[in-house]
């Protein structure tokens, strides 16, 4: 795996670096530890090491060059391995090759005019109050509506979005009611919701030294969400009965709204799961919502089912069937998908048996549900017919490692082989 | 209640705490026999005699030195600066003196002063003579800094600045002190560090102080023709800073325009548009404007001078402009 190997603060004033002299060649290889060049800052000059082992690939900088601290210099990789998505962007120019502004070829004024060091104009325009692209109002007031700012147009100064475009959006589109849905049934779990709006809605969660590594360490494999993946049987014959039994009753719960409160359940057991990654903590969110995707036509879309841990499951399927319907027909509006904690993708109505899905940002994790299947099974050591279902759990190893994936794996089935459990 | 002119106001005043506390005493340039350079002082030399009307010499540095000695001696001073730009001779006295005194001596001496006189631009009085310094002195820990728009204010803040046991810097409007407003014939008194609002309106935050209270009223009647509704707020004491009124007025309009006669660089106006954006960030539209004094020394001529001072025109054009109307 190749490391981008970049200017380090060698002194607390230190802002740039200046490459003296390279102690090592493209193909060498190098220990951590080893020299691999000298550079001159702004207090001394220093040999500086080499934080991984492997064979330079490329060096970036030139001998005399002064690099801003923290830009690429190098890359250190295995030999023969593709390194060219560490390499700055074609169309950019290298730090190198950074000339007078004037486009005159002066090749060799670079090497022989060191002092003209970093060029201020690298960095964006100064920004002004006026350069803003909604004001603070504008962003609350989307923020709050659950409105996506991109989509609006902005009539203030050079397109700033303002409170009277946030007013004109809103109206325009007043939040879709929840048409006459039938009311008693949701007593309970309305009052249950209420109750939990009044309190936080997430806790920060302090990274731990070791999970602050695992963070870093695992982004640099697979960026930026590092996923790993679990996959369990569930033995789903009492759930397969519970749903005959309910359709012969008419009711339209589906097994995917049982699954989506199972899950929802287990959430609640193991909030490590319900969480995201915030940089330097771990935020865990105090409410499930869970986000169904729904194929559309030209992608797919996850609306959100709110506080589904605590709904019965009448007005999940409620919810979902509706929410899945004015996803097709592409009429949700903003605040209906977004804002899930938890995501569940299920192919199994599509004949997949088993697949691995990619977590939704900021989400910590998405379970990918496969078909339930008759397959021969072993129950007391001879073979009979049973109703079998592959869930796959992809959760972001920053957030959680293994153990806890499968903690949360084996509450899940729990609650799937024994339905009433959840009642 | 009486209608009054802002000088008889502040002449009530005076006479009140003089008559209630002998500790009190006026000093400054022809405030005795003169009766005052702009008869603030009318019939005081009569009433209290030359021990408690004292008139001085053209020395403002040494008469502010008395004052203080005079307040850590347990008397309670009127210093009378003719104008605030004569107090720049004096700035030692009141910054180095008069603000520090209780801090350096461990809380031994309190300075229960006042340094009272009129501040900012007449008519045609030019470059040295039309400055208006509340942003000098309100930068200064120790001081307390009042500044009156209407005869009510100006003689209940002076009546409680004479009864404060800090050293308060009360400036007056000079072109003020013929404006007529009404007081109360019963005593009272306005506690410092209380915002007031001068009008009530929904659209737009006007914040004023002084005579550019004035201008503000002006300019919130002519846009309230076009159907504009300005909130008009006057913090009266500019040190300490009474910003919930302020606070609570933006969240309400999600605009702010600041007035300030003086200069704009590190005004009073640019302090209080970083106390409302810090306290009310979320609620704003607009960028907070400023409308000020501009930043050259005042002109002689009067159309010039016109120019460097804020208008009610100048001020509509910044309301506008946090509307986003033009």
């Amino acid at each position: 795996m190749a490391s981008r190997v970049v200017m380090p603060k060698l002194s607390d004033t230190m802002e740039e670096g200046r490459i003296l002299r390279w102690l090592k060649h493209e193909g060498d290889t190098i220990e951590t530890g080893q020299a691999l060049a000298e550079v001159e800052t702004d207090k001394a000059t220093v040999e500086m090491e080499a934080y991984t082992s492997g064979t330079i690939r490329k060096l970036i900088s030139t001998e005399g060059q002064f690099v801003k601290v923290g830009d690429l210099i190098a890359i250190i990789g295995a030999p023969g391995e593709d390194v060219s998505a560490l390499l700055p962007a074609a169309g950019a120019p290298a730090p190198a090759a950074e000339m007078t502004p004037s486009a005159a070829p002066a090749p060799a004024a670079a090497a022989q005019a060191p002092q003209a060091a970093p060029s201020p104009a690298a960095g964006p325009p100064a920004a002004t109050g006026r350069s803003l692209k909604a004001s603070p109002l504008a962003l609350r007031m989307a923020a709050e509506a659950g409105l996506d700012l991109g989509r609006l147009q902005g009539t203030g100064p050079q397109g700033r979005v303002i409170k009277r475009d946030i007013e004109a959006a809103l109206a325009q589109a007043p939040a879709a009611a929840p048409a006459s849905q039938p009311a008693p049934q949701r007593a309970r779990s309305l009052s249950l919701v209420a109750a939990r709006e009044s309190g936080p809605e997430s806790q920060d969660v302090e990274l731990s030294p070791v999970r602050r590594t695992i963070a870093k360490r695992l982004v640099q494999s697979k960026g930026p969400v590092p996923h790993f993946y679990l996959t369990i049987d569930v033995a789903m014959d009492r759930v397969w009965d519970a749903y005959k039994a309910l359709r012969d009753q008419k009711s339209s719960i589906s097994i995917n709204d049982i699954i989506v409160k199972a899950a929802a359940l287990a959430l609640r057991q193991h909030p490590e799961i319900n969480a995201s990654f915030a940089g330097d903590h771990v935020k865990v969110y105090s409410r499930v919502h869970i986000g169904m995707a729904v194929a559309l036509e030209d992608g797919l879309i996850t609306p959100v089912l709110r506080d589904a841990d605590l709904k019965p499951l009448e007005e999940i399927s409620e919810e979902a069937r509706s929410l899945a319907e004015r996803a097709r027909a592409k009429k949700l509006q903003p605040n209906e998908y977004t804002g899930a904690t938890f995501s569940i993708s299920n192919l199994g109505m599509m004949g997949i048996e088993e697949f691995s899905a990619i977590i939704n940002p900021p989400e910590a994790a998405i379970l990918a549900v496969g078909a339930v299947r008759q397959v021969p099974v072993i129950v007391d050591g001879a073979v009979t017919v049973g109703w079998r279902m592959k869930a796959t759990l992809s959760v972001d190893h920053r957030v959680a490692d293994g153990a806890a994936g499968a903690r949360f794996l084996q509450t899940l089935r729990k609650f799937l082989e024994h339905p009433l459990l959840m009642a | 209640m009486a209608l009054i002119t802002y000088r008889d106001a502040l002449n009530q005043a005076l006479r009140e705490e003089l008559r209630r506390d002998p500790t009190v005493f006026l000093m400054g340039e022809e405030v005795g026999v003169y009766q005052g350079a702009y008869k603030v002082s009318k019939g005081l030399l009569q009433e209290f005699g030359p021990q408690r009307i004292v008139d001085t010499p053209i020395t403002e540095e040494g008469f502010a030195g008395v004052g203080v000695g005079a307040a850590m001696a347990g008397l309670r001073p009127i210093i009378e600066m003719m104008t605030w730009n004569f107090s720049l001779v004096a700035i030692d006295q009141i910054v180095n003196g008069a603000a520090k005194m209780l801090y350096m001596s461990g809380g031994q001496f309190k300075i229960p002063m006042v340094f009272r006189g009129p501040g900012g631009a007449a008519h045609q009085l030019a470059a040295q003579h039309s400055q208006s310094l509340e942003a000098w002195y309100a930068s200064v820990p120790g001081l307390k800094v009042v500044a009156p728009s209407t005869p009510y204010d100006a003689k209940g803040l002076l009546k409680s600045a004479i009864r404060d046991d800090d050293p308060v810097i009360f400036m007056e409007g000079e072109t003020l002190y013929g404006s007529k407003g009404e007081v109360p014939d019963e005593e009272y008194t306005i506690p410092l560090g209380v915002t007031d609002v001068k009008r009530r309106g929904t659209d737009v935050t006007v914040v004023a102080w002084s005579k550019m209270v004035t201008v503000a009223l002006k300019a919130a009647e002519t846009l309230a023709a076009e159907g504009i509704s300005c909130e008009v707020i006057d913090p009266r004491t500019l040190r300490p800073l009474d910003d919930g009124p302020i606070l609570e007025s933006v969240r309400k309009t999600n605009r702010c325009v600041i007035l300030e006669e003086g200069w704009p660089y590190a005004g009073v106006s640019a302090q209080i548009a970083y106390q409302v954006q810090q306290g009310a960030f979320g609620d704003l539209d607009a960028p907070i404007a400023r409308v000020t004094g501009l930043d050259v020394p005042m002109p002689y001529a009067k159309n010039l001078e016109h120019m460097v001072m804020p208008s009610p025109a100048r001020l509509i054009a910044a309301v506008r402009e946090v509307l986003y109307l033009d």
